[in-house]
C-alpha cells in the first residue's frame, strides 16, 4: 500500500484546517495525553451539559494523522451523548485494530469523515497516532463524571 | 577514605580466584589480530555495497535507500559469519567450562576484547569492559561513581545528549542530593563550551563531566580534549559517550583524555547486544562493582563477597560472547578499509548531503551547515508552502513509500529538541556504504514531500465546524 493511499484527501484537509481547535472555556474535564514514541501530545478538554458532550477543545503537536483525527473526533461526538460518544470511540478503536480487514463503508453512517483512518490500520506504527485525540476524549469524558458515561 | 578505596587494584587477592589470563593485543597472531585481513580493502563504495547484502533489497521497485545509520548499522557478511561459525563450532560458556569448547570460547571471548583494545587504542585489554549496549555503560559509570557522591556536589551534562546520558545522572542526582548542570549549545548548533566555563559550570564542586563526543542529531563533533581537560583542572572524572564517534571516525581513548569512554557495538557494523566501556585502569580498579553475581565475584559467602579485579568485575554472569566475536570481526572489518578512509567518505558524503538538503524548499537543518567537526547524521525540520510543519512522521511515512529509510522524532534526545524550539526532527544519516545517489534519491523525495503537504485544504466534514 502506498503511504499516498493513507493519507487520503480528506485526512489532510482535516491536518490542514482543524475543526474545534483551541483550547476553550468552560469544561468539566481536561487531559494531557502523550505518545512517548514520538513526542506528540495533545491537551484536550470536555464541557458537557447534563449528559450531552456540547464542546471538546484541544491544543495539540503532533502528525497529519493524529491531528486530523482529533479533529475528525471533535466533529463526531460534539453534540451527542457522553455514552454514545463513547461508543463511537470503541468503534473507531475496533476498526484501527482491524489491521483494515473492515469494510470501511459499512461504517460512514456512523464515523463519517473517521472511517477515511481505515487505511492507517495497515500501517501498525500510526494506529497509535490515529487514537491519540480519541483515546484523551475518552479519559476526559469519563473524567466529567457525566452519568451517561458510566451507564451502559 | 572514600568508599570505592576498599575495591583498590592494590588490595591483594585472597581467594586465589582464577579468572581467564588477560589477552593483549600483541600475543594476537593471524587470524585472531586486529590486522588479520591481509589485503588493505581499497576505499570502493560499490565493492563495500557488496558486503552487505541487505542492501540489495528492494522496497517495491525501488533500491532499497538506508539512511538510518546513526540508529542501528548495517552488517557485512563477515561479522554475520564470524557469530555462525563461534556457534556452530566453538559454543560453550566462559571462564568457567575446563573443556575444550570451553577453552575456545574464552579464548575468542578474551581476544576479542584485544582486538577492541588495540581499535580505540586502550593500553591494555584489562580496561575494556563489555556491556549490553552504550547506555548500559554509561549506567555503570553513573552508578560507581556516584558511589562517592554528596550533597553539594555538581554533575555536569549538554544539552545536546542522547537520553542515556542524562536519564542516568538525573537518577543518580536524586539518589545522592548531587545537582545536575548542563552546557547549552550555540545556535549553529555547537557546544557553548566558552560560554559554560564564564558560567562558572565547571568549579571546584564539580565531580563528574559527561559529554558526548559526537551529537546524534546535530552531527556535531566536540572539543572532547578541551572539555576533559578543563574538568580534570577542577578534578573531576570525565566520561564520555562516544558511541556515534568510534563508528565514523579514528578514535583513541588515551587521546581523547577521558577517563571513561562508552560505545556500542551495533553502530560500527557489529552486532547488536554489546556495548563497551573502556576506562583508565586505576580508576576502574577503584570503582565498586555494578551488577553483582556470578563472573564478577573473587569469594563468595554467605556474610559477604570480595570482588574480581578489572574488568571481570564489571561483566556479572554469562556476557555476550558472540556477539563480542561478532565485534571483534567488524574491528577488523573497518580496519582494512581503514577508519581514516570511513572517516574521510562520510565528509565528503555528509558535504553532498548539506548541499543537497540546502536545495529543498522550507528545510531547515539543526547544527552546523558546514561539514567542518561535523559528523554524518544530519536532523532537519519541514516546512509546507504555508508556513506550517510537516511532522517528521509524516515526512517519513512519505520517504518509506519510496524505500527511503530515515528516523522521525527526538532522537533520544528531547531537551535538545526543546532547546531548538521544534517538537522533533527527520533525521538522516549516512555511512560507509552510502552513496551520492541514495543521497540525491533524499532530496529528491523531500522536494515531493514538501509538495505533497502544500496542496491548498479544501472545507470537509459532513457537519460544519461550530
Amino acid at each position: 500500500m502506498n503511504p499516498e493511499d493513507l493519507y487520503q484527501e480528506i485526512i489532510l484537509d482535516h491536518y490542514r484546517a482543524k475543526h474545534h481547535s483551541g483550547l476553550r472555556e468552560p469544561y468539566e474535564a481536561e487531559v494531557h495525553h502523550v505518545n512517548p514514541s514520538c513526542g506528540d501530545e495533545v491537551t484536550l478538554r470536555v464541557h458537557v451539559d447534563g449528559d450531552t458532550v456540547t464542546d471538546v477543545s484541544y491544543e495539540g503537536m503532533g502528525c497529519s494523522i493524529s491531528q486530523a483525527s482529533t479533529s475528525v473526533m471533535s466533529d463526531l461526538v460534539i453534540g451527542r451523548s457522553v455514552h454514545d460518544g463513547l461508543e463511537l470511540h470503541a468503534e473507531f478503536l475496533a476498526m484501527m485494530q482491524s489491521r483494515g480487514a473492515v469494510d470501511a463503508d459499512a461504517l460512514e453512517d456512523r464515523l463519517e469523515d473517521g472511517i477515511a483512518f481505515a487505511g492507517v490500520a495497515k500501517f501498525p506504527a500510526r494506529v497509535k497516532c490515529a487514537l491519540l485525540g480519541w483515546s484523551a476524549f475518552k479519559d476526559a469524558a469519563l473524567r466529567t463524571g457525566a452519568t451517561s458515561a458510566t451507564q451502559p | 577514605m572514600t568508599a570505592s578505596a576498599r575495591y583498590s587494584a592494590a588490595a591483594p587477592l585472597s581467594g586465589g580466584a582464577q579468572y581467564p589470563e588477560p589477552i593483549e593485543p600483541t600475543e594476537l597472531d593471524g587470524a585472531d589480530s586486529l590486522h588479520a585481513v591481509d589485503e588493505p580493502i581499497p576505499f570502493d563504495v560499490d565493492a563495500i555495497r557488496a558486503d552487505f547484502p541487505i542492501l540489495e533489497r528492494t522496497a517495491g521497485d525501488r533500491p532499497l535507500v538506508y539512511l538510518d545509520s546513526a540508529n542501528t548499522s548495517q552488517k557485512p557478511r563477515c561479522v554475520v559469519e564470524a557469530i555462525e561459525d563461534h556457534y556452530l563450532s566453538h559454543n560453550a560458556n566462559v571462564a568457567r567450562a575446563m573443556h575444550l569448547l570451553g577453552a575456545e570460547a574464552t579464548e575468542a571471548f578474551e581476544s576479542s576484547r584485544a582486538v577492541l583494545a588495540e581499535f580505540v587504542g586502550a593500553a591494555s585489554s584489562d580496561e575494556l569492559v563489555f556491556t549490553k549496549n552504550a547506555s548500559e555503560a554509561l549506567n555503570l559509570c553513573a552508578y560507581t561513581l556516584g558511589a562517592g557522591l554528596r550533597p553539594g556536589d555538581e554533575i555536569v551534562v549538554s544539552v545536546m545528549e542522547h537520553h542515556s546520558n542524562i536519564v542516568p545522572w538525573q537518577l543518580l542526582a536524586e539518589r545522592t542530593g548531587a545537582t545536575l548542570r548542563w552546557f547549552d549549545v550555540t545556535e549553529d548548533g555547537r557546544l557553548d563550551l566558552a560560554g559554560g566555563l564564564a558560567a562558572g559550570l565547571l568549579n571546584e564542586r564539580t565531580r563528574v563531566v559527561s559529554v558526548t563526543a559526537v551529537s546524534n542529531v546535530l552531527g556535531t563533533v566536540n572539543p572532547v580534549a578541551e572539555i576533559a581537560a578543563a574538568a580534570h583542572a577542577y578534578g573531576a572524572t570525565v566520561v564520555v559517550d562516544a558511541s556515534q564517534a568510534v563508528p565514523q571516525m579514528p578514535v583513541d581513548v588515551q587521546a581523547l583524555g577521558a577517563d571513561l569512554v562508552a560505545f556500542t557495538g551495533h553502530k560500527m557494523v557489529g552486532p547488536t547486544g554489546i556495548g563497551v566501556l573502556w576506562g583508565r585502569y586505576d580508576l576502574l580498579a577503584a570503582l565498586p562493582p555494578f551488577l553483582g553475581g556470578g563472573e564478577m565475584i573473587e569469594t563468595v559467602k554467605m556474610t559477604g563477597s570480595t570482588f574480581a579485579p578489572p574488568p571481570h568485575r564489571f561483566e556479572a554472569g554469562t556476557p555476550p560472547i558472540a556477539q563480542a566475536v561478532g565485534l571483534a570481526a567488524a574491528a577488523r572489518y573497518l580496519t582494512a578499509i581503514g577508519m581514516d578512509q570511513v572517516a574521510a567518505h562520510e565528509q565528503a558524503i555528509t558535504a553532498y548531503a548539506l548541499q543537497g538538503l540546502a536545495t529543498v524548499p522550507g528545510l531547515r537543518v539543526l547544527g552546523p551547515a558546514e561539514p567542518v567537526d561535523r559528523g554524518g547524521a544530519i536532523s532537519f525540520t519541514l516546512v509546507a508552502a504555508d508556513g506550517s510543519q510537516i511532522h517528521p512522521h509524516d515526512v517519513s511515512q512519505l520517504l518509506d513509500g519510496r524505500g527511503i529509510a530515515v528516523r522521525g522524532g527526538h532522537h533520544c534526545a528531547r531537551p535538545l529538541h526543546e532547546r531548538f524550539g521544534v517538537q522533533s526532527s527527520t533525521r538522516a544519516s549516512s555511512y560507509l556504504y552510502t552513496t551520492e545517489a541514495e543521497i540525491d534519491a533524499l532530496v529528491d523525495a523531500l522536494g515531493y514531500t514538501v509538495s505533497f503537504f502544500s496542496r491548498p485544504a479544501r472545507p470537509v466534514g459532513r457537519r460544519p465546524p461550530r
